[in-house]
């Protein structure tokens, strides 16, 4: 039963507007869903427009280009400067692959405000690896042009098993490069990376160790970089306070023009997502089913409805509970007082089980892999392959 | 380390000041956040242009509400802007 409870909600935030789901780098963490080649139709550009002005009208100020690889649509230039002259502040977020300097001065003449460039190691070896492309001298060469164009410049990598022990050179990669920020982003379960989940999963202790380096860095830095170390959640035993609340702050637009709580929502079973080409953005957000399906603390058990927590973790993330437990209205298995917290805490043993016994293969590119390491990358083969039931396969 | 406060501060590149309707203040937006800003951080931060020095935004400040001793303040603030990297 949809509800409208307009008066108590505030509007959002930040939207997300993935652009397309076409990518051309294969990473075995991609958070697009496993299924994504079921959804190649792609909004046009008069309503993406239409999109961003409800948004903006509402009060959303942050906006994040995102994807797949937004640079493969070809109006992105005319959609930065729609936004920019709404008023949104505008990010990329972007491989860099296809950021030719004339395109980034294109995109700065639309108004883009700021730029982040996604990395997969500080080894062209693993970062090649892991994204199953050669594009490790190119992301380089991009961050320069990112720089010599004055963007601030946010560096992304996302942490697991293979590049923490690198987390050191990946920091002064990163200072070398004159980022303004860099997140180091640990591996949250969800498309892909659940897909992938035993082969990526850390101990542990290679976590601990790698937190030690950043505490270091900070408490020694003497640059203006700030260095993010995003909670891995099954290690810390701590729900994030998932989009700041399911509906509260943050919206995506998928590629289709499915308006989403977050970038996971469309594989949750329920109420169906609204979509962007029949209703307004202010409808979809106030009077769809799926928006207030768990906005606010109406929905949560006993558990998460007496817990002091509740109003700063919101109850953690509803696409985890989903699918530790497959109750999207679970306890965040990663909470100790959840009762499926056995279900994270087995999954990190089988990752110090797996580095006692498995002899080490090196890691190396290979063209055209669809598997290697026990990795399954993201591709529109695999999609279609792993993808055909709706559920992980 | 004690931050210099410039002669003629300028906000910061990563930084923008805007008024959002929505929120009824000045905000200050950077890379994926937003800090809500209170009316004497805004006055002071709308005027950090490059041009003006410190003293002719601690002049304005004091005629536009009417106030003769708004420089200690003016300059803390901008010692606390100038650590957080809003101005340059």
């Amino acid at each position: 039963m949809a509800q409208s409870i307009a008066g108590a909600v505030r509007p959002p935030f930040w939207l997300l507007a993935e652009l397309t789901y076409r990518c051309p780098l294969h990473c075995v963490f991609c958070s697009n869903p496993i299924d994504y080649a079921q959804h190649d139709s792609e909004l046009d550009t008069a309503t993406w427009k239409r999109v961003l002005a409800e948004a903006r009208a509402m009060g959303a100020v942050q906006l994040g280009f995102s994807g797949g690889e937004p640079l493969l649509r070809d109006d992105l230039e005319e959609l930065v400067a729609h936004a920019s002259g709404l008023g949104f502040y505008t990010n990329l977020i972007t491989s860099g692959v296809g950021l030719t300097l004339a395109r980034a001065q294109a995109l700065k003449a639309a108004g883009l405000d700021h730029i982040q460039l996604s990395f997969q190691d500080s080894t062209r070896e693993l970062n090649d690896f892991i994204s199953s492309t050669r594009t490790f001298e190119l992301k380089s060469k991009v961050a320069a042009i990112i720089k010599s164009l004055g963007y601030p410049m946010v560096l992304n990598c996302v942490m697991h098993r293979f590049n923490l022990p690198h987390v050191g050179r990946i920091i002064d990669m990163a200072e070398r490069m004159g980022a303004d920020y860099l997140e180091l982003a640990n591996t949250q379960y969800y498309g892909w990376a659940w897909l992938n989940r035993a082969a990526l999963m850390p101990t542990v202790e290679e976590l601990r160790v790698a937190e030690a380096v950043v505490t270091v860095h900070r408490d020694n830095a003497v640059s203006r970089m700030k260095v993010l170390w995003v909670s891995p959640d099954y290690a810390d035993a701590k729900p994030k306070p998932c989009m700041a609340g399911w509906g509260a702050v943050f919206m995506v637009v998928a590629p289709d023009g499915l308006a989403l709580p977050c970038h996971s929502a469309r594989m949750l079973p329920g109420p169906a997502m609204p979509d962007l080409r029949e209703v307004s953005v202010h409808s979809a957000w106030h009077d769809s089913e799926a928006f207030n399906r768990y906005r606010g603390q109406a929905w949560m058990n006993d558990t998460c409805g007496t817990c002091d927590e509740r109003g700063r973790d919101f109850g953690g993330c509803r696409c985890q509970a989903f699918l530790l437990t497959g109750d999207a209205a679970a306890t965040d298995p990663v909470c100790p007082k959840s009762d499926r917290r056995g279900s994270v805490d087995a999954l990190l043993a089988d990752a110090v089980t797996a580095r006692a016994t498995a002899a080490e293969q090196p890691l190396r590119f290979v063209a055209g892999a669809s598997k290697q390491a026990g990795l399954i990358y993201r591709s529109d083969a695999n999609s279609r392959a792993c993808g055909g039931g709706g559920a992980p396969c | 380390m004690k931050a210099e406060t410039p002669v003629r501060p300028a906000m910061a590149a990563m930084f923008r000041l805007q008024f959002e309707p929505a929120q009824d203040s000045w905000v200050l937006l950077y890379p994926e956040g937003m800090v809500r800003l209170n009316t004497p951080a805004a006055e002071i931060l709308r005027r950090c242009d490059g041009h003006r020095s410190v003293d002719e935004i601690v002049a304005e400040l004091e005629a536009a509400f009417l106030r003769g001793d708004l420089h200690g303040d003016v300059l803390a603030f901008l010692a606390q802007a100038r650590e957080r990297g809003w101005v340059q």
